[in-house]
């Protein structure tokens, strides 16, 4: 029977498992990402520097290519934590651009528009409305830092054989675990902001404003109470902090210790959820 | 028969303010119409039942199941169109219909099947490739029931469904909203201000008065219960046509010369009055069954006679 002929009736067919059904809305949403060719062009950049790492890893284990291109072997880095650790750096300074791009359109739209009400009313609970909008954002930020720089480590690993792998073993679990403390705070940080601040434009400049307006307030802190707390407020400075502990077991000198580094970007994820929590409801209730 | 809706003591506070007063009662009817002036709790309740407020006091079960510990299931089983504008804009009206139905659990391809269906149901068939944000008001609203069908729910929360729309488009969502209630597969609360919205739609009706249940009535059992009230307007003399129908046990009262008030006891019928009639060659040129309209009945609500909850 045509479609348009079709009358009212109930559903009686198969359901789909509750349990990943909040990827519906990581679906959709990048059904509406891709469609932006600036967005396109950023994700495809995204790739140039472990493609470069790639090839620089292939030259490093291949004298005729090196000889072809003239390149003494003595002048090549070494690929070691410095190495893996910088190309985090690029990627999840990339991967920031990339955030600040998509995470303001992800929450604010459907506030904007009161659409809420209808997710909620399904069977989709806050907490896989925010899975579902966060994974969108992680799902994206990983293809771009932990696993290109895996695929990397395990290149590297198969050209100077498994021997280096268990001996740098370590340089793994940083990028995974360093890749993983990045996109949850930055995901959750530009979720929180597209929850609070429904115009997208301002949601995306406020991102940068939170590394900027901390990192400032923070140093300013440092040097007025001769204290290296205030860095607790620099986002920047802690994820550094964590990034170094990771890849080289130690932070730096003369900053926050390790574990209150830690402990800030934990509480900053908190305090993000928190805020997502306040604001992501059906209705807001006038108490009284 | 299992209750659709049964609340057991729900009481509902915002702050200090109590919202809704630990209403009882189980309600069963296919299509009840939620009645109340502004404020009275008629969204409030809708609200609760789909869990976006948790209750003070009490509980409710939808279907049997309790709207705090079972809500998922009970998600499951409900469409709900909301008052206000509630869409994303820069959707097309057949991805927005479709992601609410994979939400509710369908899987993409029948989702998109459904999707076409319904907006095709509801009139947007030749709309459905447009962005939502160009619909008008009343192509909104019809977006807004699409999306609260398109899983085909047991039961389906309509709130203020014909909001802000012309006659027409009110009389295509009023016949919308009767075809779903006549396929028998779907149960409906409908929320309105409109006396006339819930009368053409509704068998049941409660009436909501600051945050309490003041009436619950089924509609034509109502009706039924005064089908012995008559208005008459006679030709002759009224004066022994009275007499008689007292003896009857008939009450009656007489305004002017020929039209009379009249309530029939159980044993006579309206063939009695017409044999009354022939006897004094006295001739009925109008009988009406006076029926306390829905509007009646919410006037005296109003006025503060509480009802009884008659379920």
């Amino acid at each position: 029977m045509a479609v348009y002929k079709h009358n009212y009736q109930a559903y009686s067919g198969p359901l789909t498992s509750s349990a990943l059904r909040f990827l519906i809305l990581s679906r959709y949403a990048y059904q509406r990402i891709f469609g932006s060719r600036i967005f396109l062009a950023l994700f495809l950049i995204c790739f140039a520097p472990p493609l470069g790492g790639a090839v620089f890893i292939y030259l490093q284990h291949n004298a005729k290519a090196l000889q072809i291109l003239q390149i003494p072997i003595d002048e090549l880095i070494p690929i070691d934590a410095a190495f893996f650790q910088t190309l985090l750096y690029i990627q999840c300074s990339l991967g920031f651009l990339l955030a600040t791009l998509v995470g303001p359109g992800l929450i604010s739209p459907d506030l904007t528009n009161n659409a809420l009400p209808l997710y909620l009313s399904r069977p989709l609970t806050r907490r896989d409305y925010v899975l579902g909008k966060i994974s969108a954002l992680l799902i994206l930020l990983s293809a771009i830092t932990w696993i290109p720089l895996s695929l990397l480590f395990f290149f590297q690993a198969k050209m100077a054989g498994w021997a280096w792998l268990w001996d740098h073993f370590r340089l793994e679990a940083a990028v995974f675990m360093g890749s993983w403390l990045w996109m949850l705070v930055i995901s959750l940080l530009a979720l929180a902001l597209s929850a609070w601040v429904r115009w997208k434009p301002i949601a995306g400049a406020l991102i940068f404003g939170v590394f900027i307006v901390g990192g400032g307030f923070g140093a300013l802190v440092n040097a007025i109470l001769f204290t290296n707390w205030g860095s607790l407020v620099n986002i920047g400075e802690m994820m550094d902090i964590a990034w170094r502990y990771l890849f080289r077991g130690q932070g730096p000198t003369g900053s926050l210790p390790v574990w209150g580094a830690f402990m800030g970007l934990l509480g900053f994820c908190g305090f993000c959820l928190l805020l997502l929590s306040k604001k992501l409801k059906a209705y807001e209730v006038v108490r009284s | 028969m299992q209750s659709t809706i049964e609340l057991d003591n729900l009481t509902i506070r915002f702050g200090r303010q109590t919202v809704l007063k630990g209403l009882k009662g189980g309600f069963a009817g296919r299509a009840i119409g939620l009645l109340g002036p502004n404020g009275a709790g008629k969204t409030t309740l809708l609200h609760t039942l789909l869990g976006f407020y948790e209750p003070a006091a009490g509980s409710a079960r939808v279907f049997g199941f309790d709207i705090q510990r079972d809500i998922k299931q009970i998600r499951h089983l409900i469409g709900y169109m909301p008052e206000n504008d509630s869409f994303i804009s820069d959707m097309t009206g057949i991805r927005f219909v479709r992601l609410m139905a994979e939400l509710s659990g369908l899987p993409p391809s029948l989702a998109l099947e459904r999707a076409h269906e319904t907006l095709f149901y509801v009139g947007l068939g030749e709309a459905r490739y447009r962005k939502l944000g160009t619909y008008s008001l009343g192509m909104k609203q019809m977006a807004k029931l699409a999306q609260a069908i398109v899983h085909g729910p047991k039961l389906l929360f309509l709130d203020e469904p014909t909001n802000g729309l012309d006659p027409p488009a009110r009389q295509r969502m009023i016949s919308l909203i009767k075809d779903i209630r006549s396929t028998g597969e779907t149960a409906l609360i409908l929320s309105s201000h409109l006396l006339r919205d819930v009368e053409e739609c509704c068998e049941e009706v409660m009436i909501l008065k600051e945050g309490e249940i003041v009436v619950y009535c089924n509609l034509e059992e109502e009706r039924k219960a005064n089908r012995k009230f008559l208005e008459l307007e006679i030709i002759g003399d009224s004066h022994p046509f009275v007499e008689m129908a007292e003896r009857l046990g008939c009450e009656c009262a007489v305004h002017g010369l020929s039209r009379i008030k009249m309530v029939l006891p159980e044993q006579v019928s309206i063939r009695d009055l017409y044999c009354l009639a022939a006897k004094r060659d006295i001739q009925i040129r109008r009988l009406n069954y006076k029926r306390d309209s829905l509007q009646d009945i919410f006037l005296k609500a109003m006025e503060g006679n509480r009802g009884s909850l008659q379920a």
